[in-house]
């Protein structure tokens, strides 16, 4: 069933791509949407069969004999939880991408081939395909920004692929490495898992790969690509970016850098400036990118930065659970996966979308003279449950992912916690102010400005708009109110990867 | 962790009520007062209910216990007691006085009455909670409608106001989460994540060993851990230093927010130190009582000074809010002594049962002054300075005196609600802390000048001709207002109504506390 994700969103591409013509619009948005639809249909029906069941191999076949590769689909809880948050992301996406009227069954191609890998990697079993299915995801981004993007959108395109081609070539190196080392003539991640890689090799491995995938996860200092890039890209790229591609690095951090090179994070024979392991050195990226990312966001003057650099931060929660490597950590890092791609998606929808689509800025300077809260209530209210869903408030999915991150974090080495406790106090302050700026200012309109407002009021809000609002809305609460929904699949696979690694 | 689960009942549905007429008010929003109104009255009913079905021992009752997230040791435990249930009734009645007073609200009243009931769900839910993380909740539920009702619908300057109430309140929250969140992470054991579960924390609390785990945990942090808990609490009452966002937040809501505000939302506060600053801390709030003592005493005198210092009726009563709550703290720092003794159990289940009673006739009697104020406002355009008016007693007798009777039960005047609080705060004080009692007196002193100041400076003295049409109270007024002032006369003559429900849990309490 879950294999289905992948299939249908590659012929989908295929068929808009090619046989669909770009003139009207309407008819290539509305299969993508059919898709995207039945991706996520698939996913759900997948998520739910898989309830109970640990591992699942659902398909495995030689592919090249030559050096062991196999084409092997394998989905454990985890990847049944993120293949869940693809579909959600990749229906809001398209709801999202309403109003694309240039070119659209390329920008609609391109979208479901990016989908498509997506989901891909998140079922691979083995390492090379998944390195196959994570290049294929990474060339549509830099086409979708380039193309149908705004500000700067040549330079941001370039940046995000440039980084991105690093952090692959990083993760080969890593992966050709591995498999000329471990002698076995195999490429699947139990295989590999298997070999037992001698632990001096890891040593250098491991770093080598967390790396790699890291810069895609926005690890600081590898971030910068991260805001500039969901700046420039059209609205469901910058959705599909923090939402899903950037779990992607976190994914390969977990899977293959931590799953094939557990040694890599033993402690080192010496210790400079307080840190003794990779581990330690990872976390303390983790922890700066937390801060960091909160405090440049609380700087910012353009409404979409503030959300680009949120994600830098709130990422920093997920890299830092997974070197926590205890249960109740990865369980949170993993969740915080899931809550991140919901919430950030709601909250790029809300600020390139709907709220751009009719103002044009995105300056807080500009938009405070707006009166926003009046005029867009929709938009303001739906900002107002992503924004306290995004500080992490009980009742949404953000607190439950971040208190375990907290909790395992602190298990590990307090100080983490203490770091990353900081970062949620500027969490709220700098999403309160975007608030406050964007949508209730306290500047009291003239009468001459409301007669203006009354003459041009903004655009009604649409239906896809709304719809993909609920479905993402909906998606935090659900999880906020019972996180067992995904705790359940995500404890056990958790549990088993951190067993094999001992 | 026990395994205990039930199912779903009556407090549940007590909490899911008026989400759903919020969600309601929304869709319908021409009809949003009419929703509202049904909903708090259909709040007030179930929280009778549970009201008359409390255990007779005072312990805790109606519990509904549920699995939520087990790895993080996070349960839907949900149940009440005296205190708990009486909150319930009291945030009931004053949302009920609050929807009823708000009929001026036309602008989008679907949104304004719907995040009324959110917040009156987020009372009920906050006074009903027995698991940190559930109790947490709606703590921080009730924030979020409270702060828009007040940014939305305030007065000129209720952009600050409204930020420095977030501001305060959410840097109280966080403190009193990260002082959980280190009493989760020491009480973890082989068998169990820790625990967040106000029960098995107070009987952890009161044998010592929460004390225990925690120091062989983090060291000795128990006392920062407690001034985290009570800095959360502190804010919201509020205790002097931490009231300044008080002021300003009360002036620019609206009225019927403002009542709300200071009715319910304040209880907050010290029911919070009530079933988990005390339970939990106790030896730690011993040990530090003087100095909070202090603070509760300057709270009590300085609230009715700078009330006595305003101009603006509003501030008058907001002071004065700060002022009445300050009795509350005082009650409840003062009994934080080792018992030894039945003279001094005695005196502490009098300042416990006082500060009950307290909260309870402070939110109504507090909620019913800003009502008048609104009917004042509504009067006269939007005045409400203290020299605005005189002799307003002529052209509205009737307003005059049932304002007369609010004002005469907030000043403590026996007979009347407000006295018996009081009179046992201070009967039960006193033996414990003489000085505090003594010169917490004062405030009483002056809280009596500000209250007759009021009723002297509005009702009596000559009427201008500005005023000589007054309009009295017509009927639909009179009719809202006569169930409140009668439960003031009601409780002032037969307070055993409230408190033979609240005595049996102050034993209870008093019972299960160390300190």
């Amino acid at each position: 069933m879950l294999s289905l994700t992948i299939y249908i969103s590659f012929i989908g591409a295929i068929v808009i791509g090619t046989l669909i013509p770009a003139n009207p619009p309407r008819i290539a948005r509305v299969l993508a949407l059919m898709v995207a639809v039945a991706g996520l249909a698939f996913a759900v029906a997948g998520f739910i069969a898989g309830a109970g069941q640990g591992s699942v191999v659902i398909v495995d076949k030689l592919w090249v004999p030559a050096m062991g590769i196999h084409y092997m689909l394998v989905a454990d809880g985890i990847s049944r939880v993120l293949v869940l948050l693809t579909g959600i992301a990749s229906v809001a996406g398209i709801l999202f991408s309403w109003n694309i009227e240039n070119r659209a069954n390329q920008f609609f191609a391109f979208y479901l081939v990016l989908i498509g890998g997506v989901y891909g990697v998140f079922l691979s079993g083995d390492l090379f395909l998944l390195f196959v299915f994570y290049e294929i995801a990474i060339v549509p981004k830099y086409f979708l920004i380039s193309i149908w993007g705004s500000t700067r959108r040549e330079y941001a395109a370039m940046k995000l692929a440039l980084f991105s081609f690093v952090g692959s070539a990083m993760v080969l190196i890593g992966l050709l490495a591995a498999y000329a080392t471990s002698g076995s003539q195999t490429t699947t991640l139990v295989g590999l898992a298997q070999a037992g890689l001698p632990v001096s090799f890891q040593m250098w491995c491991f770093p080598l790969v967390f790396v790699g995938f890291g810069i895609l996860a926005g690890m600081w200092p590898f971030h910068t690509w991260a805001p500039t890039g969901h700046v420039a890209a059209p609205t469901a790229a910058s959705m599909l970016l923090a939402g899903v591609v950037m779990k992607l690095g976190a994914y390969g951090c977990l899977r293959v850098a931590i799953g094939l090179f557990p040694h890599g994070l033993d402690p080192w024979a010496f210790t400079h400036f307080g840190l003794a392991s990779w581990r330690d050195v990872f976390a303390l990226l983790a922890v700066i990118g937390i801060i960091y990312g909160a405090l440049v966001a609380l700087a910012q003057t353009d409404f979409k930065f503030v959300i680009g650099y949120s994600s830098v931060s709130h990422m920093g929660f997920v890299l830092l659970g997974l070197v926590t490597l205890n249960q109740i950590g990865v369980d949170g890092a993993v969740l915080q996966m899931f809550s991140h791609g919901v919430i950030a998606g709601l909250l790029f929808a809300i600020v390139g979308r709907i709220v751009y689509d009719r103002t044009h800025t995105r300056q807080f300077g500009e938009l405070e003279h707006m009166h926003l809260a009046r005029r867009m209530p929709f938009a303001a209210w739906a900002f107002v449950l992503a924004g306290v869903a995004s500080m992490g408030l009980p009742g949404f999915s953000g607190f439950i992912a971040e208190l375990q991150v907290l909790v395992g974090a602190w298990r590990a080495n307090p100080l983490w916690t203490i770091g990353a406790g900081i970062g949620i106090i500027v969490g709220v302050a700098y999403t309160w102010r975007a608030l406050q700026k964007a949508f209730f200012s306290d500047i009291i309109p003239g009468a001459h400005v409301l007669e203006e407002e009354k003459a041009h009021p903004f655009a009604p809000i649409t239906w896809p708009e709304m719809a993909g609002v609920a479905l993402l809305g909906i998606s935090t609460l659900a999880v906020g109110i019972y996180p067992r929904i995904l705790l359940d699949q995500i404890e056990p696979a958790v549990k088993a990867l951190l067993g094999g690694l001992q | 962790m026990n395994e205990i689960t039930t199912g779903f009942g009556i407090l549940t549905l007590l909490t899911a009520l008026p989400l759903a007429g919020a969600l309601l008010a929304l869709l319908i929003p021409r009809h949003a007062r009419g929703v509202a109104l049904i909903t708090a009255l259909a709040s007030l009913v179930v929280a009778l209910i549970v009201w008359l079905h409390l255990p007779a021992d005072g312990s805790i009752g109606l519990v509904e216990r549920l699995n939520w997230v087990p790895s993080l040791g996070i349960e839907y435990h949900l149940g009440v007691d005296g205190l708990g249930a009486l909150m319930v009734l009291l945030s009931a009645i004053v949302t009920l006085m609050s929807i009823d007073a708000a009929h001026r609200v036309h602008h989008q009243p679907g949104l304004y009455y719907a995040l009324v009931l959110v917040l009156e769900a987020g009372l009920f839910g906050s006074f009903t909670a027995l698991n940190f993380f559930h109790w947490f909740l709606f703590w921080e539920l009730s924030l979020i409608p409270a702060f828009f009702l007040i940014k939305l619908w305030g007065g000129p300057k209720r952009g600050p106001a409204a930020t420095q109430f977030f501001v305060y309140t959410m840097a109280g929250s966080v403190a009193l989460l990260l002082s959980f969140l280190a009493i989760f992470l020491s009480t973890a054991t082989p068998t169990s994540p820790g625990t967040m579960d106000f029960a098995e924390l107070t009987s952890m609390a009161a044998n010592g060993s929460l004390a225990q785990m925690v120091t062989a945990h983090l060291g000795a942090v128990m006392p920062w851990l407690a001034m985290g808990v009570l800095a959360g609490f502190a804010v919201k009452v509020p205790l002097f230093p931490f009231h300044t966002w008080l002021p300003a937040a009360y002036a620019e809501a609206p009225s019927p927010v403002t009542m709300l505000l200071t009715g319910a939302m304040s209880k907050m506060g010290v029911y919070g130190l009530l079933r988990i600053a005390i339970p939990l801390f106790g030896p730690q709030i011993a040990a530090i009582r003087t100095p909070l003592l202090i603070l509760a005493v300057a709270t009590i005198v300085m609230g009715a000074w700078a009330a006595a210092a305003q101009k603006d009726l509003k501030r008058v009563f907001a002071y004065s809010s700060i002022n009445h709550l300050g009795y509350c703290l005082l009650g409840i720092f003062a009994l934080a002594v080792p018992a030894s003794g039945a003279a001094t159990q005695a005196s502490q289940a009098a300042a416990l049962n006082g500060v009950i009673l307290q909260m309870f006739n402070h939110g109504f009697t507090a909620a019913a002054l800003f009502w008048f104020l609104a009917m004042i406002q509504f009067r006269t355009g939007g005045l409400r300075g203290i020299d605005d008016f005189g002799g307003l007693r002529k052209p509205a007798p009737v307003f005059a005196g049932l304002m007369g009777i609010a004002l005469f039960s907030s000043l403590g005047l026996p007979g009347l609600n407000g006295f018996v609080g009081e009179f046992l705060i201070f009967r039960g004080v006193f033996p414990l802390s003489w000085i505090s009692a003594t010169v917490s007196v004062l405030g009483l002193l002056v809280t009596a000048v500000v209250i007759l100041t009021v009723i002297q400076r509005v009702f009596s003295g000559p009427v201008s001709d500005h005023w000589a049409k007054f309009p009295d109270l017509h009927h639909s007024e009179r009719l809202a207002l006569a169930p409140v002032i009668g439960l003031m006369i009601l409780l002032g003559l037969v307070p055993q109504l409230i408190v033979d429900g609240v005595n049996p849990t102050v034993q209870y309490l008093l019972a299960h506390w160390r300190f």
